[in-house]
């Protein structure tokens, strides 16, 4: 538990904790509760995960969610679609502006294609997910696009795109309300060999609160 | 039921059966596939390993092995054609809609593009391509999603969604509800604005006869459903029907130009070697 006070939090605060650089994350967040995402240091790319308590094979919806708002980007106000049309989770507040959800998340087999295979044996996202999936009985066949918090991730007009420098800084945090019971599963990308973590991949914090 | 009706009896529900065959509809597979006719120039009859046309909220799966072209080809205009990929011999391993922009550095897919698995590999090149319409971020719709739209999104309704029929399809190979990640939608495009919007390439009218063709770089379990784009805003559940025929080729060469075309898409052509020596 951190004990730095969650400042600005409206609501009694039932989980605290810092996830440690490179670290899988998950926990429950019951319909109502708010999960806080504060980007300690800065441009860390937060690689998440959200699966129905009740049956985790109603998950997010990458596609899902840009189609119904018709916008890649997840703002303030966005809502995180399942991949059966539900509401999981509403961005309900939001202080870096804008995060991705088509860039994925890093594993080491595409790490081989984007910078060489000499990256083979660094550590990934989808590793994270793995483990932090194993305790419930879920696993690979379980992936699925997922959201990039704090990732930056522009479309040029011919299509280019790329994960480029951030938007986020210390202390920016997106709040995400849970509009159903839901499991959030978390990577705290370890990625090194892009700008989405600033090349320093560094702590993040997760506050649950509920008013 | 009296004898008059004709199927009283096993014997004249047998008869009855029989008589059915051979009836001609628009929307059925070629059987053998080798009596396809229309085939691509240069294509032999003897090569053709499927022939399937797929009509309105139709849905189709096949394996192809490594090196079998796939010619998807939108009959009159209006497909859309909503596709999965899986390793077929470990289907674990499937399309990653988010890999397949990132390492290849578009959003839009094409004539040359690559769609790749969540291994590092590549499933499927597209080696040709006169449509250059395609999508690989908006997905596909669900029961909730066409019955907003539509009036009912039922499987067995006149507005089938594509979740559904994914999921029938995956069933009879044994996968399931945890077994659909986001696909890809051929003959239907999508752009993105500067500040992130969606939207969908309309053409002034349909535009018959355009064709897609795939190389399966590994054996491939192939998913299709042909249903409505999900930002397709007319009114009707528009959808006309897609032929797909297969044939056999070989295993893509080390100069092919699709393989060196980059560096990322030879790692990926090098990965599906490395995964085939054995």
């Amino acid at each position: 538990m951190s004990t730095v006070p969650a400042e600005g939090v409206l609501g009694i605060v039932v989980h605290d904790e810092t996830v440690p650089a490179r670290a899988p994350w998950s926990r429950v967040v019951r319909a109502g509760q708010t999960l806080r995402i504060v980007d300690l240091e800065g441009n860390q790319a937060v690689d998440f995960l959200v699966y129905s308590l009740r049956d985790d094979a109603e998950r997010y919806s990458a596609p899902d969610t840009i189609a119904a708002q018709r916008n890649i980007f997840l703002v303030e106000g966005s809502v995180l679609l399942s991949n059966e049309g539900r509401p999981m989770m509403t961005i309900v507040a939001d202080t870096v502006g804008r995060h991705d959800t088509i860039g994925g998340a890093c594993s080491c087999e595409s790490n081989t294609l984007r910078y060489g295979h000499h990256t083979k044996h660094a550590h990934a996202c989808v590793d994270n997910f793995l483990l932090a999936h194993a305790p419930r009985g879920r696993g690979k066949r379980d992936m699925v696009s997922n959201v990039n918090w704090f990732m930056n991730v522009p479309v040029e007009p011919d299509g280019t795109l790329g994960i480029v420098d951030g938007i986020s800084a210390p202390g920016k945090h997106v709040d995400l309300r849970a509009e159903m019971d839901v499991l959030v599963v978390v990577s705290n990308c370890p990625q090194v060999h892009n700008p989405c973590n600033g090349f320093d991949p560094t702590p993040v914090r997760m506050i649950v609160f509920e008013s | 039921m009296s004898p008059e009706s004709g199927t009283a009896t096993a014997y004249q529900a047998r008869a009855h059966a029989r008589a059915q065959a051979g009836a001609q509809v628009a929307t059925k597979p070629t059987i053998p596939a080798r009596e396809a006719s229309g085939l691509p120039a240069g294509v032999r009859a003897d090569e053709v390993v499927w022939d399937e046309t797929i009509g309105a909220g139709g849905y189709a799966s096949r394996v192809l092995a490594r090196g079998t072209r796939l010619r998807l080809t939108d009959l009159e205009g209006d497909a859309c054609v909503n596709l999965l990929l899986y390793n077929a011999d470990a289907p674990a391993e499937r399309l990653n809609v988010a890999d397949t922009v990132k390492v290849q550095w578009n959003a839009y897919i094409g004539p040359g593009s690559l769609l790749l698995s969540d291994m590092g590999r590549v499933l499927v090149s597209i080696v040709d391509d006169i449509c250059g319409h395609h999508d690989a971020i908006c997905g596909c719709s669900n029961a909730r999603w066409n019955e907003r739209r539509y009036g009912s999104g039922a499987n067995h309704g006149a507005y089938p969604n594509a979740r559904d029929r994914f999921l029938v399809a995956l069933s009879k190979h044994g996968l399931s509800r945890r077994d659909v990640p986001p696909c890809v939608n051929l003959f239907k495009g999508v752009r993105v604005g500067s500040d992130g919007t969606t939207r969908l390439l309309v053409r002034p009218s349909p535009v018959p006869g355009q064709c897609v063709e795939l190389r399966a770089e590994m054996n491939v379990l192939v998913v299709m459903a042909n249903t409505p784009h999900v930002l397709d805003e007319r009114a009707d559940y528009v959808v006309t029907p897609v032929r797909a025929t297969a044939w056999r080729g070989g295993v893509t060469p080390e100069d092919d130009p699709i393989r060196t075309a980059s560096p990322e898409a030879l790692r990926a052509f090098q990965n599906v070697e490395d995964y085939y020596t054995r």
